[in-house]
């Protein structure tokens, strides 16, 4: 087997292409008499030219370079990297969804958005919410549509909150959007059972707190069990409460944001609803609100009169829009397909067997690392690997080594508030068995840390490159091809 | 708890295994730190499950309550086209290596993610002319603000200047998105079909952070970017330009024009229109802006033995590490659909998309001369490219109604968003032939 190491751009020789046109069946016309010569190109974009075969060959060398859920286990905590049904891709290429275009009247849509109307009802029921817009393309996004929603909400009280509480243990995004929808972010720390420290945070809510920002569980894994008690607290000095949906995994069924007192909610598909990550997006991030929120959605909404349904436009104290169009419309479909196909009953037991099996393997690895918080987890956990690190051996390279036993690493170095974070998600759709050999394979790296530590720090031994030189790739950037003369 | 679900795999014993494991009774005991009071005590009330091959059969039927552009031949535009896109594209992208694979933090296990993005970005560079382009954002619209946002943050200044003929929505997600940091937006007329220049001169000042125009514009019509450029460059302001990829094979790239930011939707190289999502934002700066620019960055290196790879880089500037310091948020891309584009611009190549945006020049010229000879009139006074507006007699929703009885989608009723009485966007791609041309204005002349 020849390796292969070529960029697209290296394998083009000019004259070849991939895909034929047609010849046009219309006047042709000369370019510089329809454009001013300085605004017509002078030079062609330098664009590869590869046969249709060459072109099949470099992306699937490409692909077996990669590594998705559908190559192995892929732990990878707060992520929740479960399996990506067939069915939903199929779904979102049937040509009366693909092939519809956004603008559209709304009478030749109507399957389009009997779908996405029905999708916000069921995200509406499983946050507990009172409405959803399914606007938003990634968790990010969703928090943004949330906390603008929440500013517009204050200010239509007559007032200009300026401050966003994040715990400690929070999703570097909820700080950043915080920041992005112009507020200042406050801080709570965590205390030594991971939880929200509710003496803290009646410390520093006060009148000019918009909004607290909660992952529930936690990104330790752990649901915060005073929630009852800490929505008390924002709602009496006024403020929003923001359940951030990162670990919505755990809670399906069980219990809902709603019930907990949160107010705007935003659901990642990609995790929860099984989406594909896609090696980074597209996803979806709809946001949930309560009654007294409503008006404050992005538009278009989406909504029913009598049998039909329409974009509604027309809300004066919209936030306006926040997306292209009517959200990730391909992705939205595959979420709604997943719905229909675990209904009430199957929702509810991918949450019991997510939080089963992160317990599982929670127990089988404490008495190899270091596992700061004793109680049970939900759907993940965390471990740190400090007693590894006094004997030389990082996080980093426990995650390496994993590479050669063929798996995904988990999340490492998050969150930051445990030293040599190990942040563990197995998901309810793999088998106990999976579930054993990795642990089998922790335990052994462990060992390896005490016994043959060197094949822990050189690893990985079987990827197809080894370890990359971050600090040469970030001092002295590389971000294109250029052809070399 | 049973295993009569597909998608999971626990037996009775393997669950009876881990709770003996576990030495608890039962999972309920797992969630014993829900307070009572917050614990669902009802199933939830959403229907119910269905086994596979009813619930294929019930979404083919909920997809066929639409009418789709395999029956209906597409006139409309305004953002999303309606393009070609050869079938090598997505057996690419539905290789489950690619599309099931999270973003590549561990480059060791994700060189194919990693050097496929390394070469969109090259892609983009070549198109647009800049020098750095990021790894792709939600989608053109939601870049435009991400620009200003970066403009805003870069001279420090308080204000954009947005032209009318930008798209609306992208118009309208930068007024929410500033509304943030709360910096001030101010729109500038159109002459007719283009950017009124004056207007722009006027109010152009030295609290402009950026200009923003659309090549083409929302109206299909050709901005003089060197033209825009010298009013930015006199005020010290960016240049921001929202594009058409497509276009960009035959205009003159904005980056060699004095752009400072292009942006746009790569929608048209191989992303389905999809009822307008999932599509996929591009972003490229210049050499001077590469720290700042927001999303995801993948940089060539090399391992301990001097090998090639590639890795995710200049992570200082993202969110996870600036936190509340950060100017984005952004935290993904849209690496599938950036896979696409690439696919598709590596099949197409440097003549094929030389040819197929001449195509589209092509059929809207032929279109708009049809439609002029039978006594319409053809709005554009600038030179246009695939997209044009055109006067009718009646309002665009009674002409679209009569195209659609013919079996013809039509064009964009530009009442919408600028009270344009009677004037439809008409988009014409490759995808049209001759014959759909012709029909579409023998109907619009029995009007």
């Amino acid at each position: 087997m020849v390796e292969y190491h070529q960029l697209i751009f290296e394998i083009s020789q000019s004259g070849r292409t991939g895909a034929d046109l047609p010849e046009s069946d219309v006047d042709p016309i000369e370019l510089d008499e329809k454009f001013p010569k300085h605004l017509l190109r002078d030079t062609p974009a330098e664009l590869p030219e590869v046969s249709e075969l060459q072109l099949v060959r470099h992306y699937t060398a490409l692909s077996h370079k990669n590594y998705g859920v559908d190559n192995g286990f892929y732990p990878l905590g707060s992520c929740t990297m479960k399996y990506n049904p067939k069915i939903n891709e199929d779904v979102a290429r049937l040509e009366g969804f693909s092939r519809i275009h956004p603008y559209q009247p709304a009478e030749t849509v109507q399957g389009a958005l009997q779908l996405l109307y029905e999708l916000q009802e069921d995200l509406a029921t499983i946050s507990g919410m009172d409405a959803v817009t399914l606007q938003p393309s990634a968790g990010a996004q969703g928090e943004w549509t949330g906390l603008m929603i929440a500013k517009n909400y204050h200010q239509q009280n007559g007032e200009n909150r300026s401050k966003v509480l994040v715990p400690d243990s929070a999703h570097g995004t909820n700080p950043a959007s915080a920041a992005v929808a112009g507020f200042d972010t406050v801080t709570i720390p965590s205390n030594k059972n991971g939880l929200v420290d509710l003496e803290a945070l009646k410390k520093r809510v006060d009148q000019d707190t918009a909004a607290l920002m909660l992952t529930n569980p936690n990104t330790l894994g752990l649901f915060e069990k005073d929630i009852v008690e800490i929505a008390e607290v924002v709602h009496e000095a006024g403020g929003l409460l923001y359940y951030d949906g990162a670990n919505a995994n755990a809670i399906l069924g069980k219990t809902t944001p709603g019930k907990m007192g949160f107010d705007i909610v935003h659901l990642n598909l990609h995790k929860t609803f099984t989406t594909p990550h896609g090696g980074g997006g597209p996803g979806a991030g709809p946001v949930g609100v309560t009654k007294e929120l409503i008006p404050f959605l992005p538009v278009p909404r989406i909504e029913r009169d009598g049998d039909n349904y329409i974009w509604n436009v027309d809300e004066p104290l919209s936030i306006g829009r926040v997306k292209g169009y009517y959200g990730n419309f391909g992705i939205l479909a595959r979420a709604y397909t997943y719905i229909r196909t675990m209904g009430p009953e199957g929702l509810r037991q991918v949450s019991e067997s997510a939080v089963l099996h992160a317990n599982y393997l929670k127990k089988r690895l404490e008495t190899h690392y270091e596992s700061p918080y004793a109680q049970f987890c939900k759907h993940e956990f965390v471990l740190s690997g400090a007693k590894q690190k006094k004997l030389g051996i990082r996080t980093m390279n426990i995650a390496k080594r994993l590479l050669d036993f063929g798996y995904h690493p988990p999340t490492i170095y998050f969150p930051l508030n445990v030293e040599e974070c190990i942040m563990i998600e197995p998901t309810e759709t793999e088998t106990k068995e999976t579930l054993d050999a990795f642990a089998d394979s922790m335990i052994q790296i462990a060992h390896e840390v005490e016994e043959d530590p060197d094949i822990v720090l050189d690893a990985p031994h079987t990827t197809v490159v080894g370890r990359l030189d971050e600090t040469k790739a970030a001092r002295k950037p590389v971000l294109r091809y250029t052809k070399s003369l | 708890m049973t295993s009569s679900f597909r998608y999971l795999p626990d037996t009775k014993q393997d669950q009876q295994d881990m709770l003996d494991f576990l030495n608890i009774q039962s999972i309920d005991d797992l969630f014993a730190d829900l307070p009572s009071s917050i614990k669902l005590t009802e199933a939830l009330a959403i229907p119910k499950a269905m086994p596979e091959p009813d619930l294929i059969k019930k979404m083919q039927q909920l997809s066929s309550q639409n009418i789709h552009a395999n029956q209906y031949p597409l006139f409309l535009g305004a953002g999303t086209y309606d393009h070609f896109i050869p079938s090598v594209v997505s057996h690419i992208i539905s290789r489950s290596e690619f599309y099931t694979a999270y973003t590549p933090y561990q480059p060791e296990i994700s060189q194919g993610e990693l050097q496929a993005i390394f070469e969109f970005q090259t892609m983009v560079c070549e198109l647009t002319g800049m020098d750095i382009a990021n790894s792709s954002m939600y989608d053109g619209f939601t870049s435009v603000a991400e620009a200003a946002a970066l403009a805003v943050s870069t001279t420090k200044r308080s204000k954009v200047i947005v032209s009318q003929a930008v798209h609306p929505e992208s118009r309208a997600i930068l007024k929410t998105a500033a509304t943030g940091p709360g910096y001030q937006v101010e729109e500038i007329h159109l002459t007719t079909d283009i950017t009124n220049i004056r207007d722009m001169q006027e109010k152009t000042d030295d609290q402009t952070a950026a200009i923003i125009v659309q090549y083409p514009n929302f109206f299909g019509s050709v901005e003089d970017l060197r033209e825009i450029k010298k009013i930015a460059q006199e005020h010290g302001a960016l240049l921001i330009v929202s594009a058409n990829p497509l276009a960009l094979a035959l205009l003159q790239s904005p980056g060699k024009l004095g752009a400072d930011i292009v942006v746009g939707d790569m929608q048209p190289f191989g992303i389905p229109i999809s009822f307008g999502g999932p599509h996929c934002g591009y972003f490229a700066v210049t050499k001077k802006l590469m720290r700042k620019i927001p999303g995801r960055i993948v940089g060539q290196t090399t391992d301990a033995q001097g090998n090639r790879g590639f890795t995710l880089t200049l992570q200082t500037r993202e969110q996870h590490i600036r936190r509340e310091k950060a100017s984005s948020n952004i935290c993904s891309n849209q690496a599938l659909n950036a896979l696409a584009s690439a696919v598709f611009m590596s099949a197409l190549g440097k003549q094929g998309i030389r040819q197929m945006a001449t195509l589209n020049i092509e059929k809207a010229d032929y279109m708009a001369r049809q439609l002029t000879e039978k006594g319409f009139s053809v709005n554009n006074r600038s030179p246009f490219f695939n997209e044009f507006v055109v006067t009718l007699p009646v309002s665009v929703s009674e002409a679209n109604h009569k195209l659609f009885d013919a079996g013809i989608i039509g064009g964009f009723d530009l009442n919408k968003d600028y009270r344009m009485n009677n004037q439809m966007l008409i988009a014409v791609t490759e995808q049209r032939s001759k014959e759909e041309i012709d029909q579409f204005v023998a109907i619009l002349e029995g009007l």
